[in-house]
């Protein structure tokens, strides 16, 4: 290994990357746009959801409880109609994600004391956001209800509490219940994949495609040299963007980092290099830029947007998937990065992510040297 | 040969349903031009990758420089240069920066790097293009630039494939003359071509056909070694000769050129009166019929065809 030719390699990668806009674009303003768009784009919350209401009562209590549904913050009401089309349509085209139907005696039945039922019409093609209306929508009748409840009895001479039990909640880590606070962190996986395999995965299979290759191995540099002055300036931009990711995570979309920054850059570098392995492991055996860049997206980008914990709970994937993360490194990362940035596990306590991380980073940096030889064939 | 810079010995390399090198031997000194010469698929390619230390063999030795190449190619390749038939520079890096990274690889210092960078940018005549991007120069210029690359850091041995397939009349009198200047330096060059006029500037050529060395000698040697005679048919329309003399007596071969047709018969003296004859019965129009010395390339035609002959 000579480190002055291993320098020369490098020297020439970072003026291509800095002739190639393509590159530079993907460097520069690839974190900020992932962190932009999982920070504001994905919202697992949902607030504000549309409702309709056909309220074909119009008493003081009915009108009563559609003040209800416009006080909640988890609900919009979009438009009162009249009429059962109407609801359709809105439902249809989206307008509504819920429909509310409150029955033409709902005022007399409840004045006798009798039961009413509110009629709930869901968009379910949404699970999820059906699953949360319909609790939404559920909680706010009740708790009318409850009230109705005791406001009857009281007017018999009753006296009643609201409610005799409750749960009182704390969150803890995430005091908030923002839902940016638990994925944010886990973009820097994102970017570590784009930046590390995906850019890496381009620069054997460029060299190979555009003939630049059979030159360079014609002269005593050596694979080794070649490998390292082609990584090290990815590695130093992988970390760049690392640092610029956590900043807009901290100080623009306000997610606690409660952990150390030196944690933070150590995991990061081990994820880097087992990111980077990777996608010059992939660049060596593709030999096609189209190719190695395809291999990259699949090998590193999905697992780590689907698998890795960071959008949806492994916990709650079906057991094979479970077993499956264990042999991604962005599962280990993405875990390491949620417990520093939201709980501040001190780095001791954090060895069953990080042993794991450095293991795969070992293997993958060993493979990928094996990878490459100064042979055509 | 003692003092070979360039010694090859059996060797073979097989591909998935061909020999792409097979069984083939020379060797060259240092101060010499050696010419592969044929057609594509005859091996010239493989034969320079393997001495270049980038493709292993199946068989055979072969040391560049005193070193063994199969067993240390890496140790070989600092007395090497390669330029592969295909442009193998940095598009995206300047004049200037190609030549500063390939010389930085192989240690070349500061002073030097300035020093010969000159001297053979202005032999190239491109001097002025020191800060233009690789991507924006012309087919010659990159080539030219492909050869300073590949001397500066005055290799003993160089390898060239096809340096000159593409290139312009001028850039490739520039490049052949920047290698004659070479030899003077004791360097050995061992250059494929596909033209064979190009061949005849070389001190020895090997014409190679299917992976097998047909010939090794001096074009000279070569060409009084060929016992046949050449007839040259002069015509403005070498196709409708073609036609005529293609089943004639005593014909081993013809190929068309520019100006007319190339003839190889085994005796001239008692071909030329009866072309003569056979063309003005059957009404057809030529310039003149005359013997010339044979060239490598009529040389190189016959050699194949008669192979061809032979096995058919």
């Amino acid at each position: 290994m000579n480190w002055m030719r291993m320098l020369v390699m490098a020297k020439k990668e970072v003026m291509q990357i800095l002739r190639d806009s393509r590159s530079l674009m993907i460097v520069i303003v690839m974190p900020a746009i992932l962190v932009l768009l999982f920070g504001y784009g994905v919202n697992l919350d949902q607030k504000r959801i549309p409702v309709y209401v056909w309220n074909q009562d119009g008493s003081q209590q009915s009108l009563d409880l559609v003040w209800r549904f416009k006080a909640s913050e988890y609900f919009r009401v979009a438009a009162e109609v009249d009429n059962e089309k109407a609801l359709a349509r809105a439902l249809d085209n989206g307008d509504a994600r819920i429909a509310i139907v409150i029955p033409w005696n709902f005022d007399h039945r409840l004045q006798t004391g009798g039961r009413v039922a509110v009629q709930a019409l869901v968009d379910a093609t949404d699970d999820n956001t059906a699953n949360l209306a319909m609790g939404y929508a559920q909680a706010v009748v009740q708790s009318y209800s409850a009230n109705v409840q005791v406001a009857w009895m009281n007017q018999r001479g009753l006296a009643m509490q609201a409610a005799p039990v409750s749960v009182d909640t704390r969150t803890w880590y995430n005091e908030d219940l923002e839902s940016s606070a638990f994925i944010i962190p886990g973009v820097l996986a994102l970017v570590m994949s784009v930046i590390g395999a995906f850019l890496t995965s381009l620069t054997i299979a460029r060299e190979w495609e555009r003939g630049t290759m059979e030159q360079l191995i014609s002269t005593p540099v050596s694979a080794l040299e070649i490998m390292f002055g082609k990584l090290i300036p990815y590695f130093v931009l992988g970390m760049g963007d690392t640092v610029v990711a956590a900043l807009i995570a901290i100080y623009w979309f306000h997610v606690p980092f409660r952990g150390s920054f030196g944690t933070l850059l150590a995991s990061s570098a081990m994820f880097l290099v087992v990111v980077l392995s990777l996608g010059f492991f992939i660049s060596v055996i593709a030999k096609s830029q189209f190719a190695a860049s395809q291999i990259a997206l699949l090998v590193t980008f999905l697992p780590a947007f689907l698998l890795s914990g960071f959008l949806f709970a492994i916990e709650q994937m079906p057991k094979p998937l479970q077993v499956m993360t264990h042999i991604l490194p962005a599962r280990y990362y993405v875990s390491v990065l949620k417990k520093i940035f939201l709980k501040g596990t001190p780095a001791l306590m954090l060895y069953a992510d990080l042993i794991p991380l450095a293991v795969f980073s070992v293997v993958l940096a060993l493979l990928a040297t094996r990878s490459f030889h100064k042979r055509l064939m | 040969m003692q003092d070979a810079a360039i010694a090859v010995n059996g060797l073979t390399k097989r591909f998935p349903g061909v020999s792409a090198v097979d069984g083939l031997s020379f060797a060259v000194r240092a101060g010499e031009i050696f010419g592969l010469v044929g057609p594509d698929g005859a091996g010239k390619t493989t034969t320079l990758r393997i001495l270049a230390g980038i493709l292993a063999p199946d068989a055979g030795t072969a040391n560049i420089a005193g070193t063994d190449v199969i067993r240390l190619p890496e140790r070989a390749k600092h007395a090497l240069s390669y330029m592969p038939q295909r442009f193998g520079l940095y598009e995206d890096l300047t004049v200037e920066e190609n030549i500063r990274f390939y010389s930085d690889l192989f240690g070349v210092k500061r002073a030097e790097r300035e020093a010969r960078g000159t001297e053979l940018l202005r032999a190239a005549g491109m001097l002025e293009f020191r800060k233009r991007l690789a991507a924006n120069l012309s087919g010659g210029m990159k080539q030219k630039l492909g050869l300073v690359c590949a001397l500066i850091h005055r290799p003993k041995v160089i390898l060239l494939d096809e340096p000159t397939t593409g290139v312009d009349p001028v850039s490739r009198r520039d490049f052949w003359r920047i290698l004659y200047e070479l030899l003077a330096e004791g360097v050995a060059i061992l250059t494929s071509t596909a033209y064979l006029d190009e061949a005849e500037r070389c001190h020895r050529v090997a014409l190679l056909h299917q992976g097998r060395m047909l010939f090794c000698d001096t074009p000279a040697n070569l060409k009084t070694r060929m016992r046949k005679n050449v007839v040259s048919v002069a015509s403005t329309n070498p196709r409708l000769i073609r036609m005529h003399l293609e089943r004639a007596q005593g014909i081993s071969s013809l190929v068309m050129s520019g100006d007319g047709v190339h003839i190889v018969v085994d005796d001239a003296a008692t071909r030329i009166p009866q072309f003569t004859a056979q063309l003005t019965a059957e009404g057809v129009a030529f310039e003149s019929i005359v013997q010339v010395p044979p060239t490598i390339e009529d040389l190189f035609v016959d050699a194949v065809e008669s192979k061809g002959a032979a096995r058919g």
